[in-house]
């Protein structure tokens, strides 16, 4: 069994042996290779208007150095797209690739149908041209929509690394939304705003801690009770403070873009990544913090110790419970954060429930993506595509209409088929969830 | 302990078994109950004692006249739970002015809204008893509602058999909404508890895309709405005219004996509450674990999807689907079931007890301006300081009882 985690030591990784895949897994696999390269050829290929090529925007108005838009004759990109995916599953079902080589056929079949069907969905006499890269474009929505996406899911990480699992994602998420937004406008200070967030998010998740860690409480029932009390709350606050009151504690300002000189300019990349607010580089830092912090200190292997073996970790001198409040809290916080962007980070005021599932969503990207921080980011910015493609598509019209709803079932169906094994086994640490009754 | 792998659980395993003896020094469970829902109701008077706009201005004078903050204080938390009070039992202030049946109006009003809560109750209870945490009661209810709905609006039959037909189809939805979930379990190990919450939100989208479709869309709206249901599938009412208390509570009742005949007489519910209390032990004893839970979760599903059918056929949202039909009975309803304990007529004690705060605080928030989501607040610290009982006794210095150390020691994903 092969196990994700990058970059994992000592702890969770058993030696690695390549287990032949069977005979029967590889027609299957084969088989669905060949299918979804005849459709992608039947459907985005001879589906799109022959004679009529797809247009792409790859740089904003305003970029400094421009690139020109980037045509796609769909119909041939997508019968080769097709052809090429079909050929790939014939020779699954009678060469086979090493595991790895199949991962790659994977990811690659999956961005190519996707591009495929995103030319389809531009071509036409009157199609638009397709906006990437700018900030309303398709990535970068991605980005605006991942961000808190990629915060929660960096929280879960941290905390179901340590053993406790945190389902509060929501409600840390929701109150820190709430204070972000009234401390901002009551000291009409952003910093202020982003700071009492990530305190908000940590209350809760202070909350989570003691009652999970000392009195034992089931954690995911805690969870769910931890995000009603957090609705509650910030609901209630919302009616009996900000309503009555909307510029003095509900109007948070305006965060500015800043412009990182020099990465700014570099075509394509650099208006979409560092022509961002500050919340969205805090958001760059922690993603490799947190993977530094797990993978590369002492502090990382003390947590993932504990969350694997809580009893292992004790024998040998490490402060189970310790380090479960302190990866609980900084869980927490980044939970906050992830709440404060979604109101101080988009210059947004507060709306009753405003998180609207998004801590579930994130939840789901640490299960998504396995536990390990760099697949919860991966999976965070999946989920983000699909909300933005949700997004884009509803704007420019399909030559078919395609339902959005079904675009936004697509983060859930993704971790379900994963949780239910169809993609490769998930395995959370061994000991998050349990309590551990030593120190 | 879980680390020896004997999971101790307060729900699956009740604690007062008929062979437990209990000291008078140890505090009894109702103690507790009382307890937490004294604190809560205590922080939730708090709440809107600091909120409260005329004990702000108090306070800017508090040296001057400090007891004129206290006093304002308890009158803003005082006014709102009396509210509260009228708007679930009794009202005074219209007692006695007009018909006999309007003096039951806040009555009729708890119990209607305690109906659906019961049903979730029961079906989150019934799975916990499994060994189950059934998150997917919104998803199941939602289910069952469309489904109801759909009969209930398209089909033209004839009265009674109209409703009969509604209630299978919703229940039957419900049941296999759960049931997926379960067979997941069973079948690859998924946890319950993701693939529920998946479920959930997939529901959601089914649901908001339904309503756009021409066979759910109500004609000639632009709004999420559906038909409204006929009249021959709709819940009869159980009083006159304007009160809204219908057939759905009689369901709710007969489906709690139902259950508890299930869970303490038939060899099915033995065989749940044995996976429940450990599915090793009912495996070695030969019993088929995949099997219960799936069949738990069949039955926890066409529980809530009952609910729903009580949400759309008994005029929850007046006779029509709209994409908030579950009004979060999904997450109320496993508030109900821990303040139950996952046994059923404490469950619907329970129930009735959190849909009389529902009930009550439409009264408070149009007599005294305090947001309904306090009752939220108050609902989630019950059911938080009952999780905890051990918490419970360590602010009210009760003696512990001899359960203290494992309250409630958790499975945990893999488990």
């Amino acid at each position: 069994m092969s196990i994700e985690t990058a970059g994992t030591l000592a702890i969770d990784t058993p030696a690695i042996v390549e287990v032949p895949t069977t005979r029967r897994a590889r027609i299957v696999s084969g088989s669905v290779l060949v299918v979804v390269g005849v459709l992608c050829a039947l459907a985005f290929g001879l589906g799109s208007k022959a004679g009529h090529n797809a247009h792409f925007r790859l740089s904003p108005t305003g970029a400094k150095y421009k690139m020109p838009n980037l045509v796609v004759p769909a119909r041939i990109f997508a019968l080769c797209v097709g052809v090429a995916i079909a050929a790939a599953g014939f020779w699954r079902i009678s060469r086979d690739f090493s595991r790895r080589a199949m991962k790659w056929v994977i990811a690659l079949s999956i961005v190519a149908v996707v591009f495929a069907f995103l030319c389809w969905s531009v071509t036409g006499p009157t199609a638009p041209t397709l906006d990437l890269f700018g900030p309303g474009g398709l990535i970068g929505q991605t980005i605006f929509f991942a961000v808190p996406l990629i915060l929660g899911a960096l929280a879960g990480v941290m905390c179901e690394r340590s053993g406790v699992i945190n389902v509060a994602i929501e409600g840390q998420m929701l109150a820190g939304a709430f204070a972000g937004a009234m401390f901002a406008t009551v000291a009409s200070n952003l910093a202020v705003g982003v700071i009492a967030g990530m305190l908000a998010g940590g209350l809760i998740a202070a909350l989570l801690a003691v009652f999970a860690i000392k009195y034992f409480v089931n954690q995911v029932v805690l969870g769910v009770v931890l995000n009603l009390l957090a609705l509650g709350l910030t609901g209630f606050l919302y009616d009996a403070v900000m309503a009555p009151n909307t510029n003095g504690f509900n109007a948070p300002g305006t965060m500015h873009v800043i412009a990182i000189p020099l990465l700014g300019n570099v075509p394509i990349i650099g208006p979409l990544l560092f022509d961002q607010n500050i919340v969205v580089y805090m958001t760059y830092v922690l993603i490799f913090a947190v993977d530094i912090v797990l993978f590369r200190t002492r502090w990382g292997l003390r947590t993932r110790a504990v969350g694997e073996h809580p009893r292992a970790a004790d024998t040998v001198g490490i402060n189970v419970r310790r380090t479960r409040y302190i990866n609980v809290m900084i869980g927490g916080m980044l939970a906050g954060l992830a709440g404060a962007a979604l109101t101080v980070g988009e210059s947004a005021a507060f709306v009753k429930n405003m998180t609207g599932g998004r801590g579930f969503i994130a939840l789901a990207a640490v299960i998504f993506g396995r536990w390990s921080p760099r697949g919860a980011v991966g999976a965070a910015l999946l989920f983000g595509f699909a909300t933005s493609l949700q997004n884009v598509l509803s704007f420019i019209g399909t030559p078919i209409a395609i339902p959005s709803d079904f675009l936004g079932m697509l983060p859930y169906l993704a971790t379900l088929f994963a949780v239910a094994g169809l993609v490769g086994r998930v395995r959370a640490p061994a000991a998050d969830g349990e309590p551990y009754e030593g120190r | 302990m879980s680390v020896d792998g004997t999971v101790k659980d307060e729900i699956a395993v009740p604690p007062d078994g008929p062979t437990r003896r209990k000291s008078r020094s140890e505090a009894h469970p109702l103690v507790v109950i009382a307890l937490s829902f004294l604190t809560a109701i205590i922080v939730g008077g708090i709440l809107i004692a600091v909120t409260n706009q005329p004990t702000r201005t108090a306070l800017r004078h508090f040296s001057a006249s400090p007891g004129k903050v206290f006093s304002t204080a308890w009158h803003a938390a005082s006014a709102a739970y009396v509210a509260l009070f009228e708007g679930a039992i009794v009202d005074p202030h219209t007692f006695g002015h007009g018909s006999i049946w309007h003096d039951f109006n806040p009555i009729s009003e708890t119990l209607y809204t305690a109906t659906p809560l019961i049903l979730v109750g029961l079906s989150v209870g019934l799975a916990f008893r499994t060994g189950l945490f059934n998150i997917g009661a919104q998803g199941q209810i939602i289910l069952g509602a469309m489904a109801a709905g759909y009969v209930g609006f398209t089909w033209h039959l004839p009265p009674v058999i109209h409703l009969f037909v509604a209630l299978v189809a919703g229940v039957l939805a419900g049941a296999i909404w759960g049931g997926i979930a379960g067979w997941l379990k069973a079948q690859t190990g998924a946890h319950e508890v993701i693939s529920t919450i998946m479920m959930n939100y997939i529901a959601l989208g089914l649901l908001s895309y339904a309503l756009k479709t021409t066979a759910f869309k109500r004609a000639g709206s632009n709004q999420a709405i559906s038909p409204i249901v006929h009249g021959t599938a709709r819940l009869g009412k159980l009083l006159p005219a304007p009160l809204r208390l219908n057939l759905g509570l009689l369901l709710a009742v007969g489906a709690t004996l139902g259950v508890a005949w299930l869970l303490s007489r038939s060899r099915l519910g033995f065989t749940l509450r044995a996976v429940g209390a450990s599915p090793t032990a009912a495996r070695t004893a030969g019993m088929d674990v995949g099997r219960t839970y799936v069949i738990a979760m069949l039955i926890a599903g066409g529980l809530a999807g009952l609910a729903g059918c009580c949400q759309i056929l008994g005029g929850g949202t007046n006779y029509a689907l709209t994409v908030d039909v579950d009004a979060g009975l999904g997450f109320d309803g496993i508030t109900v079931a821990l303040l139950g304990r996952g046994r059923p007529w404490p469950t619907v004690w329970a129930g009735v007890l959190f849909g009389a705060l529902h009930a009550g605080s439409a009264t408070m928030q149009s007599r005294t301006g305090t947001s309904i989501d306090l009752v939220t607040i108050v609902q989630a610290l019950v059911v938080l300081f009952i999780a905890a009982p051990a918490f419970v006794r360590t602010v009210f210095r009760l003696r512990s009882s001899s359960d203290v150390a494992g309250a409630q020691l958790a499975k945990g994903w893999n488990g």
